[in-house]
């Protein structure tokens, strides 16, 4: 099962933006979370199709630095995580 | 909408709104400053400020409303901001908008509009917006909007006056903003909900259909309760236009109203904006050092250290020189009315109350509120956030939670009313916990005045590390009993800024007015209740009352009382002791053990009375109540504990 997902994941060149690494631009390709965790990353201006670029990864699963839209925007590695993207 | 309707008024109300970090509080500063009477009122969970300032020879209210994001109940300034708009008189919203951000901040400027008030777009930080290369046609936008947009730089005051003389004319005019209409088939689904809302609804809910049909399509919960209240059966239709936008794209109901929003936002922006080569380069590279993986931890110690540092030197230096001016006052009283007399005790007490104020907690208060001021204005406390999540995250919190805790090193007020920035009331309350056992500068001034003292600097430094462990391991502990997964970090990172003094200033003011205001009063009457429980001889009784608590701890019986008044201001129980003990020399009477032991005690015991006001309003009274009880019981757990471990050494 968990290989199959991985596959496919790779396949279509997605993965989840903790996944990234430093200086490496993505494209948002949606956000898996409920209404709360949709709501605040919209909130920071983080929608589908959207470019981020990750500045920065913390140590220890500490949280990513991104930048999108010409802001800068800490997310924690679990809010990270909900975010799925796809290479550019 | 003429002047008569306004005349009817007293005062013509502007209501600022806007996004965090937009410099909305800067504006608001700014035109408070010209001549006002600034007053904070701390609302039941956040705080908004209100002036009164005279514009044009009117005079209008100015009301500083809590940064938020957007109008989506999310988090408690968002709830705040909307109850205001919602329910109290507006006669214009200024929209102030961090230029640079132009594109997202429009995504709430599109919201407000949806209010059908007057409204006002305040291009603040324009500066910085040239300086990265934004270019804005205010004009085009103005007619896009259908509002003024004005200009400003409110850190240099540029633009203010123009901002809000168009804000007077159009809260005289009654214009409103323009809706702007997105995508045709989302368009229609609000039409309708809008149509049908205004037919069923009408007067009971006395706001803006559209706003209503809009928050209600994006599943708010504020605006669905407000429904559900009025008339529950009113939600198979909001139900019914949620399913036929989910259904026709394949996707929730919110999630296409805020793509919506921000598809209509970036495309506005791209009509009205131009982006340059952008200057900003150096001020990224700072943060290639302060967020560094090993470095950004270096400079962290070593800007608190130097920080913690700084306040001590300045408020040991002005410490002494008053603590003598007042004993000598206190003296002169005594001399004049005599030491026995009830006025005497009164007068005595009350002044004791007020110079301990001036004298013990000014000097570190000030410092160090300025100095926390200076790192919140030029933008540092995010980036602690930052580095901080890893470690909040082992006590169950996230980043965001360092903030009330370092604010809590100066009073844990603020502190406690600072934890608001949290998401959820369940990390809200371990935040406020965790607030309030962070030594406060009063606690600071009993740590450095007894232990710092009479043990040396490494013991004083010893108990700070000591409440730092058991701080973790109470995190920890709370967090387990009380297990939920913590929304997680999702924090805006501020381009650094330098700090106008001006402003700087003022916030530090308007802090330490909240220790003026809430915390000396108490502190006056405080002293003046102690001087009568001695004058009327009740101490032993007290005394008395307390033993198990002194005895459990191996202080003599006479500490008691001053535990009393350790509720009502933390400094008065070291002040207290050595009045109760009868001598300023501590050691002649007590162990350097029993120093020990009391110190601990005190800092770890519970919060003061008007930190408990405020955890009230907080975490409601069921929350301050554990606390409260959490605290006395670790209190005493470690004052014991302290007792052992210093018998072994001394």
């Amino acid at each position: 099962m968990f290989e199959k997902k991985k596959e496919w994941s790779e396949m279509n060149d997605q993965l989840t933006l903790d996944r990234v690494r430093r200086d490496m631009e993505v494209r948002v390709v949606g956000i898996q979370g409920g209404w709360g965790v949709r709501q605040r990353l919209n909130q920071m201006g983080i929608h589908p199709g959207d470019r981020v670029l990750v500045r920065r990864s913390g140590v220890m699963g500490g949280p990513l630095l991104i930048r999108i839209h010409g802001t800068e925007v800490a997310l924690g590695r679990g809010m990270a995580r909900k975010v799925l993207v796809e290479r550019i | 909408m003429a002047w008569e309707r306004m005349d009817d008024f007293e005062h013509v109300q502007i209501v600022l709104v806007g996004q965090p970090n937009c410099g909305k509080s800067t504006l608001f500063n700014e035109v408070a400053g010209y001549r006002s009477v600034t007053s904070n009122f701390p609302g039941a969970t956040v705080t908004y400020t209100r002036s009164h300032v005279r514009i044009l020879n009117r005079t209008c209210d100015v009301v500083d409303l809590p940064g938020t994001y957007s109008l989506t109940s999310l988090d408690q300034a968002a709830l705040e901001t909307q109850r205001y708009l919602l329910t109290q008189r507006v006669d214009v919203i200024v929209n102030v908008v961090d230029s640079s951000l132009l594109s997202r901040s429009l995504e709430l400027t599109l919201q407000l509009l949806e209010l059908e008030i007057p409204m006002v777009l305040c291009l603040n930080m324009i500066d910085e917006a040239e300086r990265k290369g934004i270019e804005i046609d205010t004009e085009k936008l103005s007619r896009k909007l259908g509002i003024p947009v004005v200009k400003t730089v409110a850190s240099r005051g540029r633009g203010v006056r123009e901002l809000f003389w168009e804000a007077l004319k159009t809260a005289r005019s009654g214009r409103k903003g323009r809706h702007i209409r997105g995508n045709r088939d989302v368009e229609l689904v609000i039409a309708r909900l809008n149509r049908f809302l205004k037919q069923s609804v009408g007067d009971e809910i006395p706001f803006s259909k559209h706003l209503l049909a809009t928050k209600l399509l994006e599943s708010d919960r504020f605006f669905e309760k407000k429904i559900r209240e009025v008339r529950p059966e009113l939600m198979d239709e909001v139900l019914e236009c949620r399913r036929r936008l989910a259904q026709s794209h394949g996707r929730a109901s919110d999630e296409i109203i805020a793509s919506e929003r921000h598809a209509l936002s970036m495309s506005i922006f791209e009509e009205v904006g131009v982006v340059k080569e952008s200057q900003l380069y150096w001020k990224d590279r700072i943060d290639d050092v302060l967020m560094h993986n090993l470095w950004g931890y270096v400079f962290l110690v070593v800007f608190l250290f130097l920080f913690f540092n700084l306040v001590f030197r300045v408020g040991s230096f002005l410490e002494q020189p008053m603590v003598n001016f007042f004993d000598g006052i206190t003296r002169s009283i005594r001399a004049e009315l005599g030491t026995g007399s009830l006025l005497s005790v009164i007068v005595v007490g009350a002044l004791q109350g007020i110079g301990g104020g001036i004298a013990v907690v000014l000097p570190y208060l000030f410092p160090f509120l300025l100095g926390l001021s200076i790192l919140e204005d030029v933008g540092y406390l995010p980036r602690v956030a930052f580095l901080m999540d890893v470690f909040m995250h082992r006590i169950g919190l996230h980043g965001k939670a360092v903030i009330p805790a370092v604010l809590g090193y100066g009073c844990n007020v603020p502190a406690v009313m600072a934890t608001r920035i949290m998401e959820s009331p369940r990390d809200r309350f371990i935040a406020s916990l965790v607030a309030t056992m962070v030594p406060c500068a009063a606690r600071m001034t009993i740590i450095l005045g007894l232990v710092g003292y009479y043990l040396g600097g490494n013991a004083a430094l010893g108990v700070y590390l000591l409440n730092l462990i058991v701080i973790a391991l109470s995190g920890t502990l709370v967090s387990r009993l009380l297990p939920e997964v913590t929304p997680g970090m999702v924090l805006e990172i501020p381009v650094y800024q330098a700090p106008r003094m001006k402003i700087t200033l003022k916030k530090t003011w308007l802090r330490l007015k909240d220790f003026i205001v809430i915390a000396w009063p108490l502190l006056i009457v405080g002293s003046g209740v102690l001087g009568l429980t001695e004058y009327y001889e009740l101490t032993d009784g007290i005394n008395r009352f307390l033993s198990p608590i002194t005895t459990l701890l191996g202080l003599p019986i006479q500490v008691g009382m001053t535990l009393v008044f350790g509720v009502l201001r933390k400094e008065l129980s070291m002040l207290m002791l050595f009045q109760a003990l009868g001598t300023n020399d501590v050691l002649t009477v007590l162990t350097r053990g029993q120093v020990l032991v009391f110190t601990v005690f005190i800092v770890f015991y519970i919060p003061c009375v008007a930190t408990m006001g405020v955890l009230v309003k907080q975490v409601r009274k069921k929350g301050m109540l554990a606390i409260v009880g959490f605290t006395f019981v670790l209190a005493l757990l470690m004052g014991v504990l302290t007792r052992g471990v210093a018998s072994l050494i001394w």
